[in-house]
């Protein structure tokens, strides 16, 4: 098939491992991301929060430089679980919204356009066709949560000492766990939302709405039904139960550990169930 | 994607694939049932294909991509079972895939993707390192036309254009064997007459095997040698359109003035079979190496005048309407 000839000629090179063919589509869906203005704009806002933040360890651990200019809020400067958690919600919540910008055009643009016949006609499975989408979003993700959470840790942890290091450890892990926990739940709604809308505009949209209107309906059926168990269509109310317990911090919500985690492995094991009927080659209609 | 194996697709017991053997053939179909929801599609499907170029006709909803779909494991079978260039259907999908090149006949592409990145993207799915699957796809584009618009995106291009696209990302990673569904879908007379070439030429290149799935007869009677056709989900005829054409016995119905006789005679003595109808007329069935011409020769030397001469051999569409009846 050589150019200068025009005609025809079977390919007899080397092939790539079967096992990292899903980082061929990582590194397409990065690049296609990459393409956008607004989303790297709000990527880079992402980061805002993680320097403030690093702001106030270094001055809660430099106390003499705050007591110069005579401030006496150093009290409330108190870097611990509160404060990681503190971090992690905020972070959580810009994760949602670049993952409501970014996640819908993972999927929809090869739904809409019926490419899926050819990546599957491949010796490419739909797992890995998953596998390699939501790779590019949780990296992505992964920038803005548990990655500077681990470095404001290891921050506090050198100015602070040893102790404090030794003493917190379990923080570290719990900054980890809890990201990686809000990363699947965000990675597998926004894919299995734009699966099913094929249309990279109203899936974002559609996420949104999951998360504002999942919260006004479970009000609503607390008010109507007399009952707490509304609270588990709110993905924050489930994300932060389970997050303030892995961070050891009382909680108001009156919802236990067990329905929390209950309802978001429900909500994960839905949109499971949802990529797997929608992410074919061709869909059947019965 | 730092290592890079140095192993073909390979066969169940670690053999690299060489594509199919004189004995192999390219599609073994065994009792294959295929049923979707509550419907049977397929029912029954035995069979056995060993061209280099298959064609599979059919009417509107005999079951043609549902075949395609099964070949390729996106539709498990009910019933019974296939191969495949050797390969199971149902155990070696991964290693049938990665012989296979398919050109699927609704459209297919990432609209916002130039065309080399997206058939540059194919061929690194298929297991080629990205630099050999860059240069591939410049050459796929090439070869089929495409070469000057390869830098367009997809979704600027016309149909023409898109059906030429799905063409190169079906070779792009040097198939055994090229699955087309309506391949010249669409196309302009032109367009259609490339289209043909290409297929021929890969065929030709004796590098792959062709399995081409239309409903137009011209199409797989220009490219194919073996032909399946299939109505209402079953196999009503196959055969090898090749053998067909050297078997195919040759009629003629003549209308003649003067001695019919003495003409039939001397046809007869050729080795054609005769039989004289009411009004002059003489049908013939034309024996091997016999040309009409032979028939103008006999009858001028015997003084006898041909007033209408029909000449006619079997054709798809005959092998295609017989088949259709039954």
């Amino acid at each position: 098939m050589a150019v200068h000839k025009r005609s025809y000629r079977a390919y007899s090179g080397p092939l790539t491992p079967a096992w990292s063919r899903f980082l061929v589509l990582y590194r397409y869906a990065r690049e296609n991301m990459s393409r956008s203005r607004v989303q790297t704009a709000l990527f880079v806002m992402c980061f805002f929060c993680p320097l403030f933040c690093l702001l106030l360890i270094y001055l809660a651990n430099n106390l003499s430089f705050l007591a110069k200019f005579d401030v006496r809020a150093v009290g409330l400067l108190n870097i611990g679980n509160r404060f990681f958690l503190g971090f992690i919600a905020t972070q959580s919540v810009l994760a949602f919204v670049l993952t409501a910008f970014a996640g819908p055009g993972l999927i929809s643009p090869d739904l809409a356009n019926g490419a899926l016949p050819l990546y599957f006609c491949r010796p490419f499975s739909r797992a890995e066709y998953i596998l390699g989408k939501a790779s590019c979003l949780a990296i992505l993700l992964s920038w803005i949560t548990w990655v500077p959470g681990l470095v404001l840790f290891a921050v506090q942890s050198s100015l602070a000492g040893f102790g404090w290091f030794t003493g917190n450890l379990w923080m570290a892990g719990s900054i980890v766990l809890s990201s990686w926990i809000w990363i699947a739940v965000l990675c597998l709604l926004s894919l299995a939302l734009s699966a099913w809308v094929r249309w990279k505009v109203v899936a974002g949209a559609l996420l949104l709405a999951v998360l504002f209107l999942g919260a006004g309906f479970g009000q609503a059926v607390n008010h109507i039904l007399q009952t707490d168990y509304g609270y588990l269509f709110d993905l924050t109310n489930l994300m932060k139960t389970v997050a303030c317990h892995l961070f050891g911090v009382e909680t108001d919500l009156p919802i236990s550990q067990l329905e929390a985690w209950g309802a978001l492995l429900g909500v994960c094991g839905a949109c499971l169930l949802l990529l797997r009927r929608k992410v074919r080659a061709y869909e059947v209609v019965k | 994607m730092s290592s890079i194996s140095n192993v073909a697709p390979s066969s169940p017991g670690g053999q690299p694939a060489t594509g199919p053997s004189a004995v192999t053939p390219v599609i073994q179909l065994q009792g294959l049932s295929v049923r979707l929801g509550k419907r049977q599609i397929l029912n029954q499907l035995t069979g056995s294909f060993s061209g280099r170029s298959i064609g599979l006709l059919g009417p509107n909803g005999a079951g043609k991509s549902t075949l395609i779909n099964t070949l390729l494991g996106f539709y498990p079978p009910s019933q019974g079972t296939a191969e495949l260039l050797g390969f199971d259907i149902g155990r070696n999908s991964r290693e049938i895939r990665a012989l296979t090149g398919y050109m699927p006949e609704n459209d297919a592409f990432v609209s916002k993707m130039s065309a080399v990145t997206f058939i540059r993207m194919m061929a690194e799915l298929s297991g080629l390192p990205a630099e050999a699957a860059l240069e591939r796809a410049h050459e796929a584009l090439f070869y089929v036309g495409l070469g000057e618009a390869r830098y367009r995106k997809l979704g600027t291009y016309s149909l023409g254009m898109k059906q030429m696209a799905k063409l190169a990302q079906a070779i792009v990673h040097g198939p055994k064997l090229i699955i087309l569904d309506e391949p010249t879908n669409g196309l302009d007379p032109p367009a259609r007459q490339r289209m043909i070439r290409l297929i021929r030429e890969m065929r030709d290149s004796k590098e792959m095997h062709i399995v081409l799935c239309s409903h137009l007869l011209r199409d797989v009677e220009e490219c194919c040698e073996e032909v399946l056709i299939l109505k209402q989900g079953r196999i009503v005829h196959q055969s090898n359109l090749e053998e067909e054409r050297r078997t195919n016995r040759r009629f003629l119905e003549l209308e003649i003035w003067g001695q019919t006789g003495a003409l039939t005679g001397a046809i007869e003595q050729l080795g054609c079979e005769c039989a004289v109808a009411a009004g002059n007329r003489v049908k013939v069935i034309l024996a091997q190496g016999v040309e009409v011409r032979d028939i103008y020769r006999l009858a001028a030397e015997r003084d006898v005048r041909i007033r209408r001469l029909n000449f006619r051999r079997d054709t798809l569409e005959d092998i295609f309407l017989k088949a259709m009846e039954s």
